[in-house]
């Protein structure tokens, strides 16, 4: 048994193997993690920028990640970073490879990373992620950054704990890119073509205006597409100041609270269904009945009888 | 333990300077085909890389693979940059080309199972599995 509060005075004098153990707490469901997550500093938490960065896998996330780390370091910026990848719906393991691109940074106590796997939680994800992100804010980081692979459910819901989203394409991804048009492209505060050395990346930016375009924008002469090329750094103060920008007027008017306030709600949610789990499951479980009958009657049962309980 | 089953994280590194890491890689799969979360960091690590990151990524163990003969200086490299960091309770596991007689002082230095070429994979698993195991105890203790 870990002691909570110097736990917490250590997050806060940040200390990586806290923050780490702390992120353990919360990924693995541990009721430890309540106290922490009420002490840390809800003044930090809200000053806090949380982007997040999706896209295809391939289109050069993590290395614009890593570049964009060295940017804010450059101003001296604390910062956060939380890369998720899929598990395996197999074994429930995982490959976490997003670090390689950013091993520069290891030994920068103040860049603070942590991969983490989606271990198929239908619920749960979005709120370990939400929360990891609070930890590392009040350990002093002043942006966070999500990472994540843009293609699920789960991945959008991701997204949208985010204050500001980045969706990354590059030429060459295809189909890729077609197929998440739909929902992506209309959450997306920014698009980023990287990889804007390669052939096919010029058409591929004008697409991106043209989807652009679409949408009201948050005011006028905001850029909307960034290209970059992540591998030589191109491009990525212009991101950097785009991103900032849309922080700036996202705090200016009511939007950075409204987005806010609705992560929270879904946070909630998604902790509920998280926290649901085990009893529903240890219900079905002990269920005799469960042989017979439609499966939906008997999920409304199983349900009366939680409420009853 | 709370509401989910533990998952037992390591990571998994390559440190000194040859080139290629298929060996490592195969480590990585057949581990997260054994349910493992699997932090990889890619070839040419700095011990004190690879302890900075597992502490950051709080793994249980972590799996050092050389092929370059580097291992008698950078396995030991490894427990000390791990111990200057209050992490000497994760578990070191090293594997490669290590000729036999290397292995005993490897292991006094703190390595807790060293594989090569002619370790079965199932071996290999077993022993990350007891690295968690015990680690994972230490941890609630
Ligand atoms: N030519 C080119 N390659 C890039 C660029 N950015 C990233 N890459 C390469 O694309 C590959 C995938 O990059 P990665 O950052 O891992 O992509 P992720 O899967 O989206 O995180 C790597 O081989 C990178 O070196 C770029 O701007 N131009
Ligand atoms: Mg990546």
């Amino acid at each position: 048994m870990v002691e909570i509060s110097p736990l917490i005075k250590a997050i806060t004098n940040r200390d990586s193997r806290a923050i780490a153990r702390a992120i353990t707490f919360v990924e693995d469901g541990d009721r430890q993690a309540d106290l922490i997550l009420t002490g840390l500093d809800p003044v930090l938490i809200e000053k806090a920028t949380v982007i997040g960065i999706t896209g295809p896998p391939g289109a050069g996330k993590s290395t614009l990640t890593d570049k964009l780390i060295s940017q804010y370091r450059n101003q001296n910026e604390r910062i956060g970073v939380i890369a998720i990848d899929p598990s395996s719906p197999i074994s429930g393991g995982a490959i976490l490879g997003d670090r390689i691109r950013m091993m520069k940074h290891a030994l920068d106590n103040d860049v603070v990373m942590r991969s983490m796997a989606t271990r198929g939680r239908l619920g749960g994800l979005c709120g370990a992620a939400g929360a990891t992100a609070r930890i590392m804010a009040g350990s002093g980081c002043s942006t966070i950054i999500i990472e994540t692979v843009g293609v699920g459910q789960s991945e959008m819901d991701i997204i949208r704990l985010a204050d500001i989203t980045a969706l990354v394409v590059a030429p060459g991804l295809g189909d890729d890119i077609q197929a998440m048009k739909a929902g992506l492209l209309e959450v997306a505060d920014l698009l980023v073509v990287n990889k804007a050395d390669c052939p096919g990346a010029e058409a591929l930016a004008m697409d991106m205006e043209t989807v652009a375009r679409e949408k009201p924008p948050l005011a006028d002469n905001l850029a909307r597409v960034c290209l970059t090329v992540a591998t030589e750094g191109r491009g990525i103060k212009e991101l950097s100041e785009a991103l900032a920008r849309i922080d700036y007027l996202q705090r200016q008017g009511d939007e950075h609270v409204r987005r806010r306030q609705q992560a929270r709600t879904m946070e909630v949610l998604d902790w509920s269904l998280e926290m649901l789990r085990p009893g529903l499951q240890d219900l079905i479980n002990r269920h005799d009945v469960l042989e017979t009958g439609d499966p939906r009657l008997l999920a409304a049962e199983i349900i009366k009888e939680l409420m009853n309980h | 333990m709370g509401v989910n089953e533990r998952k037992k994280r390591v990571l998994i590194a390559k440190p000194g300077l040859d080139g290629h890491d298929r060996g490592a890689k195969f480590i990585a799969r057949a581990l997260r085909d054994g349910g493992f979360e699997v932090i990889y960091t890619g070839i040419r690590r700095t011990p004190e890389e690879i302890a900075a990151a597992a502490v950051q990524e709080d793994v249980a163990a972590i799996g050092l693979s050389s092929l370059s003969g580097g291992h008698n200086r950078l396995f030991p490299a490894v427990i000390e940059a791990l111990a200057k960091i209050n992490g000497s309770d994760i578990q070191v596991l090293g594997g490669g080309v290590i000729p036999t007689e290397d292995i005993p002082a490897l292991k006094e230095a703190g390595i807790r199972e060293i594989f090569t070429p002619g370790t079965p994979i199932e071996i290999i698993i077993q022993s990350f599995q007891e690295a968690c195991d015990l680690h994972y105890r230490h941890r609630s203790a």
